[in-house]
């Protein structure tokens, strides 16, 4: 049976896997003198062990199908506004990435009145620029477009 | 013990400057909002304000991010009195009787007991900090890397045994984050580590992308479509002075969560959760009338308020003395610290006098702040809880991204963040605790560093480790609390841990 213990361990033991393929890279060492490579793949050893004694010990936890997964596609959806704005941040620049998501989220997905979404896009892009950027000398990117 | 009030007098020298006092301030505010607003817990709020805090001297720096941190505390009561919603997790044990109290119409006088017991705690805790914290520093300064590798070892099992839940998930999450703290350059050889030709890697995951994305951006991914909160119950200025019997009742409850409090503070974990937790537990265990607690029980309140606050007096302890961290929330003050160049631990005290006592003394003057604040405005930072979550939340996404962004000036930061956020609110979904990572990562190059180190002094030999009584002691205490947390797996029972972890989630036993 598939549980929450189980799902989580076994990532944690394919992690530790992947950390131990990619510690070939890395010069050991010797165990009196350790190398780069040995402190990760030991750690990784460490977490294969956890990750097994968690799906090992797993079976009485929580169904993963019993879980709430309600909230996923707003999620998901909130996650790809913000790897919207993560990529336009330098690209088109702050105030013009914020106010695109901000339209997009509180507009799209929220669905709030034009003049509210606008306000507040409008309102949290420069002012949160003017905040950050002016006032506590924090830079923030400006875009080609010069915002 | 002349000399601590000659260094506290230098403190208040410091503390009472109009600028340190606006910060003070400014920080109580700011955490008193960050404590109300559900689902922006102090460690979001102290990181999103940390590139506010580029632009300041370290002192006030400090100042402003420890105001939040304790304001916090402060504000996470009213909403679970008024609401029923913890403000911020260390809140969850003041909804049961805080909650019965406004419905019986006693908002005002739980709200004015939760501020009374949170400022008696504070200051009394902050005397704590001050007499402990610099003899420990001196003790500090003794230690060598095969001491210094036990007690991070330790502060890191400590960790897992002390949240909530299963102890083998903790130290799965507590690996996980030492995995994550070996990205970037080995400061032995200059090899690259796991960078993948990602140059902004070379200086490893950052502490403020790892904590914003798991617990500012997991928060707000896991309330993604929630309906809007509950009624506020709003009490009248008037009732706000509670009665003879509830000062009364109150009493000892403030005067025992004030030392344990501090004292869970000090122990690495998340300690004013836990504090909380304990707190709560002993006063239904002392109470002559255990029924009344979940009905309105005045200690209920009382206890629990003063032992979170105490507990954020004992947690800069460790952080200050020895410059461990104690839990994510010191780890994110320590990183704005080291942004300053300041580098907190034994000789902090002796190098930077002003800045330690001014610390201490503004932490005095921002509890009296705290309570002027809370009980006469209790009703405005309710209204805060009328912004619809709609816009709050797209805000916290702006605030996120900036205080990411702030700290390199990187974009790749963002990106882990990102990432961070969807990892925390998986990990939410599993049941996996996501401090211990976040500590993992600060701890991984102290404890690769100290390891290595001491092996190169010992000429390898790995007895060094227990032939040396500090950290034989230390990790003798490591391997008994491992033990110890593996009992409850073998038995099979509910032990603290997973009643702390029951509580957390609302179902409070």
């Amino acid at each position: 049976m598939l549980t929450i213990d189980r799902a989580g361990g076994g990532a944690l033991v394919l992690l530790a896997l992947w950390v131990l393929w990619e510690c070939r890279r890395l010069p050991l060492g010797s165990w009196r003198e350790p190398g780069p490579g040995a402190f990760p793949a030991a750690l990784a050893l460490v977490a294969l062990g956890l990750g097994i004694a968690i799906v090992a010990f797993g079976g009485r936890a929580t169904r993963l199908g019993d879980v709430d997964w309600r909230e996923t596609r707003r999620a998901l959806v909130i996650v790809a506004a913000g790897a919207f704005l993560t990529l336009g941040l330098e690209r088109v620049g702050y105030r013009l990435s914020v106010l695109v998501m901000l339209l997009f989220l509180v507009g799209a997905v929220e669905r709030r009145g034009l003049v509210t979404t606008a306000a507040f896009a409008a309102g949290m892009a420069w002012g949160s620029f003017y905040l950050f950027n002016t006032l506590l000398k924090v830079p923030l990117p400006v875009g080609p477009l010069g915002f | 013990m002349l000399e601590t009030l000659q260094n506290l007098a230098l403190g208040f020298s410091v503390a009472l400057q109009p600028p340190i006092l606006f910060y003070a301030f400014a920080g109580c505010v700011i955490g008193t909002l960050v404590g109300v607003l559900p689902g922006v817990g102090p460690l979001a709020g102290i990181s999103l304000l940390l590139p506010a805090t580029f632009g300041l001297d370290a002192t006030r720096a400090i100042v402003l991010l420890a105001g939040i941190y304790y304001g916090a505390m402060y504000g996470g009561s009213t909403t679970s009195i008024l609401m029923r919603i913890p403000g911020e997790a260390a809140s969850v044990m003041t909804c049961i009787d805080g909650y019965a109290m406004a419905r019986k119409g006693r908002a005002g006088a739980a709200l004015a007991i939760a501020a009374v017991g949170s400022f008696v705690a504070g200051t009394v805790s902050v005397v704590g900090l001050m007499l402990l914290a610099p003899p420990l520093a001196s003790f500090a300064l003794r230690l060598g890397p095969p001491e210094n590798f036990a007690l991070l070892l330790l502060g890191l099992l400590v960790l897992a045994y002390m949240t909530g839940g299963s102890m083998l998930k903790s130290l799965a999450m507590a690996a996980l984050g030492l995995l994550l703290g070996m990205v970037g350059i080995d400061p032995m050889s200059g090899y690259f580590r796991f960078a993948y030709g990602v140059v902004e890697l070379g200086d490893g995951i950052g502490v403020v992308p790892l904590a914003v994305g798991l617990f500012g951006l997991a928060e707000v991914l896991a309330s993604a479509g929630q309906p809007t909160p509950p009624k506020v119950q709003k009490p009248k200025l008037r009732e706000l002075l509670p009665s003879r019997q509830e000062w009364r009742d109150s009493m000892g409850p403030i005067g025992r969560g004030t030392v344990l409090g501090f004292l869970i503070g000090i122990v690495p974990g998340s300690a004013h959760i836990i504090s909380s937790f304990v707190s709560y537990a002993v006063e239904r265990r002392l109470s002559r009338h255990p029924e009344e607690f979940g009905q309105g029980a005045v200690a209920g309140v009382a206890g629990p308020e003063s032992a979170n606050n105490s507990a954020t007096s004992g947690a800069f302890v460790p952080m200050l003395a020895l410059g461990v961290p104690s839990g994510p929330i010191p780890a994110v003050m320590l990183a704005a610290l080291m942004v300053h160049g300041v580098s907190p631990g034994p000789l902090l005290i002796q190098q930077q006098p002003a800045l330690f006592w001014g610390f201490i003394a503004s932490m005095y003057v921002g509890n009296v702040m705290l309570l002027m604040l809370n009980l006469p405005m209790v009703g405005l930072f309710v209204n805060v809880l009328r912004i619809p979550y709609a816009l709050l939340y797209p805000a916290i996404i702006v605030f996120c991204v900036v205080g990411v962004y702030a700290v390199n000036g990187s974009v790749v930061d963002v990106w882990i963040a990102v990432t961070m956020g969807v990892l925390g609110w998986l990990l939410r979904k599993l049941d996996f605790e996501t401090a211990p990572i976040v500590l993992g990562a600060i701890l991984a190059p102290l404890l690769e560093m100290s390891l290595r180190q001491s092996l190169a002094m010992s000429d390898g030999h790995y007895a060094i480790f227990v032939s040396r009584p500090i950290a034989a002691v230390l990790l003798a205490v490591g391997a008994a609390l491992l033990l110890l947390g593996l009992r409850a797996w073998i038995v099979r029972g509910l032990d603290w841990r997973g009643r702390l972890a029951l509580a957390e989630k609302g179902d409070a036993p």
